[in-house]
């Protein structure tokens, strides 16, 4: 037993900012545009550093997937308490195209390679809102999965999760080795503090390409067109309820 | 000089309707019809949607967080940078008409109550973090940003800004009315942590009180312009931006409980943790009518008894030795069952009384308003002012139970009083007058953190002398010689 935990985090647009649609219509603007950790990630950061407190794993390996400024996003995780970060370098076109397929071929090729009892990630990040990658590493890793997490309890060599499902929740037992994705109320990330930023500074990031795993990051979706919601127009008041229904009637809603 | 105005009779008559039902004030008439004519020039500094007269905004716009009647504007604009602040600043000055600024409304002193009409100033557009320096422990932000979204931002640097007043209040609207927090102890107030401010003054003049773009941590050049806008509440000039001292987020906290035998214990204990060196973080009390509330509201089941919560931060070390000579000390008054706490969910519940105060406060009496009273005074008179209270409280049947930043001898009584009772309310408002007199008489000040806003400028007069008023008045007369600048705050109206 490892008692090793990969945690993947993802860096998106910080959720306080406003989006803007590009006006090539290609995509958002992301040029000088405040970035941070995807809040789902977060918590699955905390939740790692949680149980490396509690002594029931040994060590959180903190992983992303991105250009250059994906360290940041590890060095944060590190001053939140994970142990070592591993940055898996995409970039340019490949960067704009990668999706949940290829980052969990990524995870499940390092959760293999470092030999991890447990993968944690945010049930889905910010800006795609695919909340799919977690589901898609445990397939093919062919481990169980704990989906939308707000409880975990580790039973022996097993997990008891508590999901969180449209009816209400729900709790399953699953058998390690599993991938667990965070959901909102798992737990309250803690914010870093300038002594843990400055330690986290001497922690090791390691640098990997795809090809390094032997991943094939292609990808076979292509974005045609990104556009904002509608506009929102004025409300019509109506004097009488006959001017409601006539109007309805001639939006051809009734 | 006054244009030739011509308003659509119509339209004037609708709105002067609609104001009189709110303000019967005989200068909004002429207000309105000002007004009137100078809506173009406005909407072409802020844009057609920039400019609104909606009934529900302008309410929106004339009411705060405190018990004073809405007094809604003329108009509201919504500028989205210092220059169009500047322009829709000449324009009010150009036609007479007043400027209130509006930052999230938040305020409990009325302080955004259009009492003459004219024009407020939305800056929740201008919602920028500007010019953060981790390494200086300094950020600039524009008017729109709240505390927690300043703290949001700054969540992966390690920084915080900790001046808490309890609502999510705009920074700049902070600024302008010095407001503080359960966490002055420790802290400071805004007075004590804004560097610099960029101003827009009545004749659209921009100023840097500090020099533009300047944030050294100490200065001694000229006389202090920063902080004689900082807490001028809108009546010196529109705070677009300011400059402020950032701290580290604490590596650890640690939170506490202790119940006392009497106020003096609670009080003592407090005075000799400060004396001893603990720079403790927060130092809250309670007292009994306000426990006995907290345990019903909350299902609690503290000591039906004056309390007091304390918060200490710093590294895991330093925070062990600063609770041991904290529980030391309260023990030596007589104080019994402290409990502390590290891990952030039994802190939670240990202060769970102290965060659930207000509320438990209204639940006394279901249906009624609350209102919170602030005076402050030196640590050493606190259980005289806080006995004769309470007495002044039961000897008038009225329900305030207290709550005190305690550590800044500062006190609110929150007296929950039903709306529709014009005994009771006038009992409330001698009741305040009598201690805010009270405070005064022991060498303290008539408000510690809400400000003076419409309610407490007689009071004002009072605590500060004919001559110092009169200072403030000059320096309004000169910044201000139409007193345009948020009319009817701080100083009382003269006749001109």
């Amino acid at each position: 037993m490892s008692g090793r935990v990969l945690v993947g985090v993802k860096r998106v647009i910080d959720y306080a900012v406003k989006i803007r649609v590009k006006p090539d219509n290609s995509s958002v603007v992301t040029d000088g545009v405040k970035h941070s950790m995807n809040p789902f990630c977060e918590i699955a950061v905390e939740e790692a550093v949680k149980m490396k407190e509690k002594k029931i794993i040994k060590e959180v390996v903190v992983v992303s997937c991105g250009p250059q400024q994906a360290q940041e996003t590890i060095r944060t995780a590190l001053a939140m308490g994970a142990d070592r970060g591993i940055h898996v370098e995409v970039t340019g076109k490949d960067y704009e195209q990668l999706g949940p397929l290829q980052v969990s071929k990524i995870m499940a090729a390092l959760a293999k390679k470092e030999d991890a009892q447990l993968i944690i990630l945010g049930k889905q990040a910010i800006d795609d809102d695919c909340n799919q990658t977690g589901q898609m590493t445990a397939a093919l890793l062919d481990w169980p999965q704990g989906t939308f997490a707000s409880e975990l309890t580790m039973e022996g060599d097993k997990i008891k999760v508590v999901r969180e499902i449209d009816g209400g929740l729900e709790t399953v037992k699953i058998n390690t080795p599993a991938v667990i994705t965070a959901d909102l109320r798992l737990n309250t990330p803690r914010y870093a503090t300038l002594p843990n930023i400055m330690k986290a500074k001497k922690k090791k990031i390691a640098n990997l390409k795809p090809a390094d795993l032997e991943v094939d990051i292609t990808s076979r979706l292509e974005v045609l067109r990104v556009d904002e919601p509608p506009q929102r127009e004025a409300g019509v008041k109506v004097e009488t309820v006959d001017d409601l229904v006539a109007r309805l009637k001639e939006a051809g809603r009734i | 000089m006054l244009l030739g105005f011509r308003p659509s009779l119509r339209l004037l008559s609708h709105r002067h309707q609609r104001l009189q039902s709110r303000c019967v004030q005989s200068e909004n008439t002429a207000t309105s019809a000002a007004v009137d004519s100078v809506l173009s020039a406005l909407r072409s500094i802020c844009g057609e949607d920039g400019v609104s007269l909606g009934a529900a905004v302008r309410e929106q716009h004339g009411r705060d967080e405190s018990v004073h009647r809405c007094c809604p504007p003329d108009v509201v604009v919504f500028p989205r940078c210092v220059e169009e602040v500047s322009a829709l600043a000449k324009v009010c000055q150009h036609h007479n008409l007043p400027i209130i600024p509006f930052g999230t409304g938040t305020g409990l002193e009325g302080g955004v109550s259009a009492v003459k009409g004219g024009v407020c100033f939305s800056l929740r557009n201008m919602d920028q973090v500007l010019d953060l320096h981790p390494e200086d422990f300094d950020v600039t932000v524009e008017p729109g940003v709240t505390r927690k979204a300043l703290n949001s931002y700054l969540r992966g640097t390690g920084l915080w800004f900790p001046v808490d007043p309890g609502a999510d209040a705009s920074l700049c609207g902070m600024a302008a009315t010095s407001a503080s927090g359960t966490n002055a102890v420790r802290y400071g107030t805004m007075r004590e942590n804004v560097l610099n401010l960029e101003a827009v003054l009545a004749d659209g003049t921009v100023i840097h009180t500090a020099g533009k773009g300047r944030r050294p941590r100490k200065t001694a050049a000229g006389y202090n312009l920063t902080n004689l806008l900082v807490g001028s509440e809108g009546t010196l000039g529109i705070i677009t931006k300011a400059t402020l001292r950032l701290y580290g987020i604490p590596e650890a906290m640690v939170s506490a409980v202790c119940s006392f035998p009497s106020v003096q214990a609670a009080v003592d204990s407090t005075v000799q943790i400060l004396q001893a060196g603990v720079p403790i973080a927060r130092i809250e009390f309670l007292d009994d009518v306000m426990i006995d509330a907290c345990n019903r509201f909350s299902s609690l089941s503290y000591a039906v008894s004056p309390t007091l919560f304390l918060e200490f931060h710093g590294s895991e070390r330093s925070l062990e030795e600063q609770v041991l000579t904290a529980e030391d000390i309260t023990q030596s008054n007589g104080g019994s069952d402290f409990q502390w706490a590290l891990d952030a969910g039994t802190r939670e519940r240990l202060w769970k009384a102290r965060h659930d105060a207000w509320y438990a406060a209204l639940a006394l009496r279901p249906g009624c308003k609350a209102y919170a009273t602030d005076v402050c005074v030196p640590l050493s008179r606190l259980p005289q002012i806080i006995v004769e209270t309470k007495q002044d409280l039961i000897e008038n049947r009225l329900t305030g139970p207290i709550a005190g930043h305690v550590g800044d001898g500062n006190f609110h009584c929150l007296m929950v009083v039903e709306p529709n009772d014009p005994d009771e309310l006038q009992r409330v408002q001698m009741f305040t007058e009598r201690l805010a007199r009270r405070a005064l008489a022991m060498d303290g000040t008539c408000t510690g953190e809400h400000g003076v806003g419409l309610g407490k400028r007689a009071l004002l007069c009072e605590e500060l002398g004919p001559e110092a008023v009169q200072v403030m008045q000059h320096l309004k007369d000169s910044l201000d010689p139409k007193n345009l600048m948020n009319p009817g705050k701080i100083l009382q109206q003269r006749e001109l």
